[in-house]
Parts: C-alpha cells; sequence; structure tokens
C-alpha cells in the first residue's frame, strides 16, 4: 500500500500531509504536525490521554488511521488558547489544582471541552459520564470534576465567553 | 485549608514557614493545561530507531537456542542487540549503595527466570517493524519447575532458582535480615493475650499513564544524551554507565518531568539498551514500553506475607511483638533487599514495645521483580499492622484509638533497632484525627503529648 495525502484543518491551520497507510492520527499529530500536546497513554483505546476534537467530536486520536480524517477539522490542547488566553477550563484546572503530572490533563480537558460545549451546566453525573474513558492516576479525578464544575459556573455567568470559547 | 497546630513542634516550626500551610501553584501547571510541558517522548528525533524485547514466555527455562533469521528478514529491522552485545551484561541496581552482587542480566544469556524476561532487543526503523520482527525470534527453550509461592520458595528441597544456590537474598552471610531486642518469648509466657494473625498482599502496579521510556540520542564527541522519564535521573546515569562500560561523563541525562512515577521509574531498564543501541547504529533510538509490558514486565510492589504474633497485658499495654515478613522480589533483586530492610526496621510500628523480634526474608521467585512504590517496605506492613490493632481493640473492648494512644512511641522512646525516637508525632495526629470526626477521646488521652510521658 502506497502512502496518500490528508488534508485537514489542525486548531485552524490547513494542513496537507503525506501518510503512510494505517499511521494513527495521534502519531502524525505529534511527529508530523508537532502537536505533542496530545499523548499517547496507552495506544489502545483505554486511558483517553490522546482525546482531540474531530469536528466538534471528542475522540481517541490512538484508534484513528490518519487517511480517515481527510476534510476534518481537528482541535487539539494546543488550539484551546486563544489570543494567549487561557480557556475557562485551563484556569479552573490550575485553581482546583487539577493537574498533577499533567500526562492525563490534555485528554482530560479536551473531553471535558466537548461536554461543555454542548451542555454548558451539566450535572456532576454528566462530568462524571463525560471523563468516564480519561484515566487519571494522580489526582483522585475529584479536583477534576471541581474544575470542570467550576469552569460550567464561571461560563454560565459569562454567556459571552461561552460563545467565545 | 487544614488547620495546623501552632502549639506542637515549635522548634521545627521556627515561625518561618515558606509553603506549609498554604495552597501554592505547581511551577508546571500552567504549561500542563496547555499542553507546553515536554515530557521525554515529546521530543521528536528524525532518523529514530524503535527498540522492541523479544521476550521470555515461560516463568522458568533454560534457553537452548535463539534464532534471529526470521527476525532480520524483517523490512525495517536495523540491528538486533544480544547479551554478547552488552558490555557488561550482569549488573543489580543498588550497587551504588554497596548492596551485591551482579545478579541481574541485560538480556538473557542460558536462562530466564521470569515470564517477559527480555532476551533480545530489536531495533527497527518503525515500531510496527520491531514488534513484528521480535514475534518472529524463535526461542528454544527447555522448561524447568516454577517457583511461584515464597513460602515454597524458602521451604528446604525447593530447587533453588538462582546461581547463588537459594531462593534468598543473603545478608551478611544470613538467610534473613534479623531485629530483636528485649526477650520476645519470656514476655509472651508473661502477657495476659496472645494474638496472632497473618496478612498477605498480591503485587500492585503503579500504571502511571505515561509508560516508562527513554530516547538515546548519540552527540559529537562520543557522548549520548538520554531523554528519560526516569525518577531518579542520577541513579539512571550511573547504572547505564557501569553497564555499557562508559566514562560518566560520557553520558548526559535530560529528565524531571514524569508523567506518573509512584517509584515505578526508579529501576534502571529502558535506558541501557536505548544508549547501547545509539552506540551501536549512530542513531537515535527509542525504548518505550507498551501498555501491556507497563503492566507485565514493569517492576510492582512487592506482594508480602506477615504474621505478626502480640503479647498483650490485661491493660492492652503491647509488651512482646514477633513479626515475620517474606517480601516477594520476584526473579532479581531490583530495591527488594533494601525494601526488606525497610519493612524489618519499619517494625513493631509506630509504637513502644519493649520485646520485639523480627525476621525479614526477601525471597525469589519466578515472577516479575518486584521494586519500588510509595512507601515500599512500609506500606504493607502498616496495613498488617493496623488492622492487627483493631483486631486487639476489638476483641479486648478496647477504644482503637485509645489502645493506639496507650502503646504510641513518644519522644525518647527505643525503637527495636536501638535508635532513639525523635520528632515523633502519633499522638498528635490521633488526637487530631479524633477531633476532626467526633470522636470521644478521655481526658487522659486528650492530654498526652508526644514530647512527654507523664
Ligand atoms: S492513548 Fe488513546 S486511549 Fe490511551
Ligand atoms: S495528573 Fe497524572 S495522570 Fe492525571
Amino acid at each position: 500500500m502506497k502512502s496518500s495525502y490528508v488534508s485537514f484543518t489542525l486548531n485552524g491551520e490547513e494542513k496537507e500531509l503525506l501518510i503512510e497507510p494505517g499511521r494513527r492520527l495521534v502519531d502524525v499529530l505529534r511527529e508530523q504536525c508537532g502537536a505533542t500536546g496530545t499523548k499517547n497513554g496507552c495506544g489502545q483505546g483505554s486511558c483517553g490521554a490522546c482525546t482531540v476534537h474531530i469536528d466538534g467530536v471528542a475522540m481517541l486520536s490512538c484508534l484513528l488511521p490518519a487517511e480517515l480524517v481527510d476534510g476534518s477539522e481537528i482541535v487539539t490542547i494546543e488550539g484551546v488558547v486563544r489570543n494567549r488566553v487561557l480557556h475557562v477550563l485551563q484556569e479552573a484546572f490550575l485553581a482546583q489544582a487539577a493537574t498533577q503530572c499533567g500526562f492525563c490533563t490534555a485528554g482530560m480537558i479536551m473531553a471535558a471541552k466537548a461536554l461543555l460545549d454542548c451542555d454548558p451546566s451539566p450535572s456532576r453525573q454528566a462530568v462524571i459520564e463525560a471523563l468516564s474513558g480519561n484515566v487519571c492516576r494522580c489526582t483522585g479525578y475529584e479536583p477534576i470534576i471541581a474544575a470542570v464544575l467550576a469552569a460550567a459556573a464561571t461560563l454560565a455567568k459569562r454567556p459571552a465567553a461561552a460563545a467565545a470559547a | 485549608m487544614a488547620r495546623i497546630l501552632e502549639d506542637v513542634f515549635t522548634a521545627e516550626r521556627a515561625g518561618s514557614f515558606q509553603a506549609i500551610g498554604r495552597a501554592l501553584p505547581r511551577i508546571d501547571a500552567h504549561s500542563h493545561v496547555t499542553g507546553a510541558t515536554r515530557y521525554y517522548a515529546d521530543r521528536i528525533f528524525p532518523n529514530l530507531l524503535h527498540a522492541v524485547m523479544a521476550r521470555s514466555e515461560h516463568h522458568h527455562a533454560l534457553i537452548r537456542h535463539v534464532d534471529l533469521s526470521a527476525a532480520q528478514a524483517v523490512k525495517g529491522v536495523a540491528r538486533i542487540l544480544t547479551h554478547k552485545d552488552v558490555p557488561n551484561n550482569w549488573y543489580t541496581i543498588l550497587k551504588l549503595i554497596g548492596l551485591g552482587p551482579d545478579e541481574e542480566p541485560v538480556l538473557a544469556e542460558d536462562r530466564v527466570l521470569y515470564r517477559g524476561e527480555p532476551i533480545v532487543a530489536i531495533l527497527a526503523d518503525t515500531e510496527a517493524a520491531a514488534r513484528e520482527a521480535a514475534a518472529k525470534v524463535k526461542v528454544e527453550y527447555e522448561e524447568l519447575p516454577a517457583v511461584l509461592d515464597v513460602e515454597t520458595a524458602i521451604l528446604p528441597g525447593t530447587p533453588a532458582i538462582k546461581p547463588h544456590g537459594s531462593n534468598v537474598f543473603v545478608y551478611e552471610g544470613r538467610d534473613h535480615f534479623h531485629v530483636h531486642c528485649g526477650d520476645t518469648e519470656a514476655a509472651f509466657r508473661e502477657a495476659d493475650h496472645i494474638f496472632e494473625h497473618s496478612y498477605q498482599s498480591s503485587p500492585i502496579e503503579h500504571a502511571p499513564v505515561e509508560t516508562t521510556g527513554a530516547i538515546a540520542v548519540p552527540e559529537p564527541g562520543g557522548r549520548y544524551t538520554l531523554h528519560s522519564n526516569t525518577q531518579a535521573a542520577f541513579f539512571t546515569l550511573d547504572n547505564a554507565a557501569l553497564i555499557l562500560g562508559l566514562p560518566f561523563r560520557q553520558l548526559r541525562v535530560v529528565g524531571g518531568t514524569v508523567g506518573g512515577g509512584f517509584g515505578g521509574k526508579v529501576d534502571v531498564i529502558v535506558e541501557p539498551i536505548a544508549v547501547l543501541g545509539a552506540m551501536l547504529t549512530g542513531r537515535p533510538v527509542k525504548y518505550s514500553f507498551s501498555r501491556g509490558e507497563e503492566m507485565q514486565v514493569s517492576s510492582p510492589r512487592a506482594a508480602e506475607r506477615i504474621r505478626i504474633k502480640d503479647g498483650v497485658a490485661a491493660d492492652g499495654r503491647i509488651i512482646a511483638r514477633d513479626v515475620r515478613i517474606l517480601v516477594d522480589a520476584g526473579a532479581y533483586s531490583r530495591h527488594s533487599p533494601y525494601g526488606t530492610i525497610k519493612a524489618a526496621a519499619h517494625m513493631p510500628g509506630p509504637y513502644t514495645v519493649p520485646n520485639v523480634t523480627i525476621n525479614a526474608w526477601c525471597v525469589y521467585t519466578n515472577r516479575t521483580p518486584s521494586s519500588a512504590m510509595r512507601g515500599f517496605g512500609v506500606t504493607i506492613g502498616d496495613f498488617a499492622l493496623e488492622v492487627q490493632m483493631d483486631r486487639i481493640a476489638r476483641e479486648l473492648g478496647r477504644d482503637p484509638f485509645e489502645l493506639r494512644l496507650q502503646n504510641a512511641y513518644r519522644d525518647g522512646d527505643l525503637k527495636a533497632h536501638r535508635k532513639t525516637v525523635e520528632g515523633a508525632a502519633l499522638v498528635e495526629v490521633i488526637q487530631a484525627a479524633a477531633e476532626r470526626i467526633g470522636h470521644p477521646l478521655s481526658p487522659e488521652c486528650r492530654a498526652m503529648s508526644s514530647c512527654q510521658r507523664t
């Protein structure tokens, strides 16, 4: 099988890349695009560290052959900061000490952001379900859940920020 | 924010805490939430080779023959490393603190002692090619009986799996580590109650979200830069240099950013192979555990078997404690001989017991080598001790807080290993815990202090 060209936008930037057949999106993002904020924790769909947004949906980039994202809009953790301003989720992760070693953090934020993008004021149960595919071995999850709920509360007070995010 | 007891430990306090009692941000938190933190694998190198191990399929076997021809034929394979390529193949990680002998091979020679033990390392252009070739290494084994249980391992007549002829680490000529003070047997005869219980734990895997790994990069002048997620950069540098026969100055370790360690990234397993690969090919080499390898072959917390026998006076004083500890080191020492010393020295726990006997064995079995993990050597012992304390309290109809306070060690007491206790805090911690949960304590217990006995 031959390599083929695949085009997508990554954090708003157009990309056209020559991709070997079967190459995983996580490797293409990290090694061909330099977007190393997306982590490979297991390579088998069980930890969520590689979570990115494909056309607004949170997906595991370790399970996606990169050929399949042709024509998609991809957002990674690098695209969550806008104009050097942290997203409310990122601020909340800092304020709630929801990151320790940090290896799960990008995936957590991407999974949480996908939730808040469609449900800006989720219940605690909805947060837990949205993060259920993301493993964190450091924090014990409570600070992360608290951070997502705190971010939602901030968004509720600042509808303009929600629209901008 | 937790309240800090201002009235205790005034000497340590000296009025100048900078961080204790304050919530300070981690210095790396901002880069964590933006994805900017660079872990070792975030360093991308062109022309990188990937190392993947062919591993033992048996718990215990002789290696009769290794056929590399099919592996060599896989497209993209650049080189295959065997034990013959490793300058000093036999090592032991704690030789840096004077524990010996060298007893673990970097790559297996004529035998394997645990399932998953590395035999040869494939270096290939892609990870997929390296995995394919590793699966094509043909090893002919002669299976040997496996010793998988610590109690069996130390029975007379059980075959010795280690070349030194037994299944235990030898401490200065003794087959186990021993601590005693007082006369435990006499005290058992005087005791009003005897409590004897056994406890056991399983191996526990750290399961960091970032698996263990390293990238070795050749530099001009015969030097190598090692990007690693080790928790012990200098330990790694020294052990890797000794294994490779390199002067220490030729290795530079770049690390300190660890995606979860918990003690699991203290052994020196991936780095020597990565550097050796870089030395022999002149290319950068990455050796990273798959999730499956992290679960199977990264060293877990040792399983332990602990038997505690206590002699207790009618008033609740523990007057004798005899502890037998078996630590399952798995097939090789790693940090377990040291963990076993810690386990022995930790007994009889934070309690002052006048008559103590401790016997601790560091036992080899045909299991994955165990090693460091958060308080290793101590944590499982604490589990056993505190369950034992609760059992004693229950049997004697005593309040478990007060039984602990009655037996708690205080400053100036002598530990079983004859060190004088300093800076004890158990009394104050129990008092504070009782207060937090609204558990009533007697006036005498509330008045107790670690600093003085009244
Ligand atoms: S790396 Fe994709 S789920 Fe773990
Ligand atoms: S912060 Fe370490 S895994 Fe979540």
